[in-house]
């Protein structure tokens, strides 16, 4: 079994290069490859799954430890990254579903799907490396993929938003390659599994590391201080691409590589701690307050996705300082798997109401809320899953961002933070304020008389649309214990073992 | 350790390209020095005084060795650092064909 996880970034990335070699004479290879091979990736992290409490470790190249130095490049599946890999392939699986008439608009359809097929690959690279340098490698391919794909259709916006976005992202990739820099410098190593056990106990370096680290992965993560590029390029990225952006990509490259680094590889302390849980409430309370004055439909989601990725940083900052303090083991354990799940629930919901903003757009030529209305009787199938899906981001029960909500909040009050359960509610609150203005503009209210004609999308748009819409609901049952146990409790084990990743990791 | 201040001083000088300049060509620069700073920092870690080359060959000695590690990997980050500084400058160009300018001052499409 451990032969099958390279194949995570052979697939896609196989898929890219035949896509732009074989496309000149054949266009329709990239519709024809991408699908198969998105369903097999979704397919083997399910089963990675169902086998799921093991830690499966490859070896890139087979070289054996010597003199207890690992040499070979590690690849590292366990229960944390196997959450990932599922955002990855469902989400990528739907997104490349969505696009087969979406993007038949484009003249250049081939190498959509080769740019789409290299950013994936980068995104299972990063989560699955266990080597920081190839982490930063993985890094760059999903990045300088995203930058490309985001100016796809070389508009004057698109060209502005692609180059504050390259220059934000390329001074954060520097900062992450000056704390590898300063990593091997101490430890001598690059494997994650020997930084654990080679780094020193916590001490000025470490903190100094940490900020860099912090600072860098921010960037990419979006957090506040550093959320400026992300409205922008989400916005004006072609609408499934904005969608995996959203969904996906500040995920994979962000969160993971910050709740891996400082989980499992730097010991958890509570200044760091704190940062992150300070940075997180930020996020979440300044992303929704400026969501909610803005008219382009695509630039209040994108200020949505900072403040509900507040919302996932908060659980997690909220565990680890729990952790750091020695407090109760369950309500870190509370607060983590809220936030995991918040993780979860977030690239599902959020990607559906990126995909629903590039219908209305597709449809209707603007995503601007002024000028649309009254859609909801002639786009159902848009209208009826923008519904489902805004109902889950503002936490409206039977859907699944209700039950992340509640999980974090809970955990919030029995940890006696009652300030940070109070703003969690507050700005659950604002959010549905925000999504009620969405609904009232976009699909109810006067039809505008020059869109009298227009019909559903296309039907592999309404397909996806509708299949991320039940899975609104249907991810609700990851509430339930016993699904609870097989999807996220082997991640949050994963996260609360600590520094053991690396005995785990390198097998002593 | 004069270098690594110096070293340092460089990438504060690319920062200050990056933040302060109002063409998009010498923003591009600024990032470029960024980058030039932290590959030669790299490459400092590496650095051991009147050591002897990594490769076994014939007239092989004894001795120290700079380690090798540090430039494997400041090898792919030149590599990464092509693709990055090509694409930025293909956008730069696009941009100066939409707007006749290079200055980002008249580029505000995007606010708020």
């Amino acid at each position: 079994m451990n032969s099958l996880i390279p194949l995570y970034v052979v697939i896609p990335l196989g898929t890219a290069f035949l896509t732009i070699i074989l496309g000149r004479w054949f266009k329709a290879i990239s519709k024809i490859l991408t699908i198969p091979a998105l369903l097999f990736l979704t397919g083997l992290t399910f089963y990675l799954i169902s086998q799921s409490p093991q830690t499966i470790v490859y070896r890139v190249g087979g070289f054996a430890d010597l003199l207890d130095i690992p040499l070979a490049i590690f690849l590292v599946a366990d229960g944390f990254t196997n959450i990932l890999l599922l955002i990855i392939s469902v989400v990528g699986l739907l997104v490349a579903l969505y696009s087969l008439d979406y993007t038949k608009r484009f003249s250049a359809e081939e190498k959509f799907y080769a740019l789409l097929n290299l950013m994936i690959a980068g995104m299972y690279g990063v989560v699955l490396a266990g080597d920081i340098f190839n982490l930063y490698v993985f890094l760059e391919i999903a990045s300088i993929a995203s930058y490309v794909l985001v100016a796809f259709n070389i508009e004057k916006q698109q060209l502005e938003a692609t180059f504050k976005y390259q220059i934000l992202g390329g001074v954060s990739s520097l900062l992450i390659l000056a704390a590898i820099g300063f990593i091997y410098w101490t430890t001598g190593t690059l494997n994650l599994a020997d930084i654990a056990r080679q780094l020193p106990d916590a001490n000025a370096f470490q903190i100094f590391v940490s900020v860099l680290l912090i600072s860098g992965f921010g960037l990419k993560a979006a957090m506040v201080p550093f959320h400026s590029w992300l409205p922008d390029a989400h916005s004006s990225a072609p609408s499934p691409i904005s969608a995996m952006l959203s969904g996906v990509l500040i995920k994979a490259i962000g969160i993971y590589v910050i709740i891996r680094l400082f989980f499992n590889i730097i010991q958890i302390n509570p200044q760091i701690a704190l940062t992150v849980t300070i940075l997180g409430t930020l996020s979440m309370i300044i992303g929704v307050f400026l969501a909610i004055g803005q008219w382009d439909f695509k630039r209040l989601l994108a200020y949505h996705s900072i403040s509900q990725m507040g919302y996932v940083i908060l659980g997690i900052g909220m565990g680890m300082l729990i952790l750091a303090n020695g407090g109760k083991e369950s309500i870190a354990n509370l607060a983590i798997t809220g936030g995991l799940f918040h993780m979860l629930n977030h690239s599902i919901f959020k990607a559906l109401l990126f995909l629903n903003a590039g219908s209305v757009e597709y449809i209707t030529g603007t995503r601007s809320l002024q000028k649309l209305g009254g859609l909801s009787n002639k786009m159902q199938i848009t209208s009826g899953s923008s519904f489902a899906a805004s109902m889950a981001i503002s936490g409206i029960p039977p859907f699944n961002g209700f039950f992340s909500k509640i999980m974090i909040i809970f955990a919030a009050i029995q940890a006696g933070y009652y300030w940070l359960a109070l703003l969690a509610v507050i700005v659950s609150i604002v959010t549905l304020a925000s999504f009620t203005k969405v609904h009232k503009y976009a699909f109810y209210g006067d039809l505008p008389s020059k869109y009298e004609n227009v019909k559903e999308s296309p039907f592999s748009m309404a397909l996806a649309m509708s299949l991320m819409a039940l899975l609104c609901l249907i991810m609700s049952l990851m509430i339930v214990p016993s699904v609870r146990a097989i999807f996220l409790q082997p991640a949050v084990d994963a996260l609360m073992q600590t520094t053991n990743y690396s005995s785990i990791v390198l097998g002593k | 350790m004069i270098l690594f201040i110096l070293c340092f001083i460089l990438f504060v000088i690319g920062l200050y390209g990056v933040i302060m300049q109002r063409n998009l060509i010498k923003i591009i620069i600024g990032f470029a020095i960024m980058e030039y700073s932290v590959i030669l920092f790299l490459i400092l870690i590496g650095y051991i005084d009147a050591a002897t080359v990594p490769i076994i060959s014939e007239s092989f000695e004894s001795g120290p060795f700079v380690d090798p590690l540090p430039q494997a990997m400041i090898l792919t980050a030149i590599v990464i650092g092509l693709a990055t500084k090509a694409l930025l400058l293909s956008v730069a160009i696009r941009l100066y064909k939409k707007y006749g300018s290079f200055d980002i001052r008249e580029m505000k499409n995007l606010r708020g």
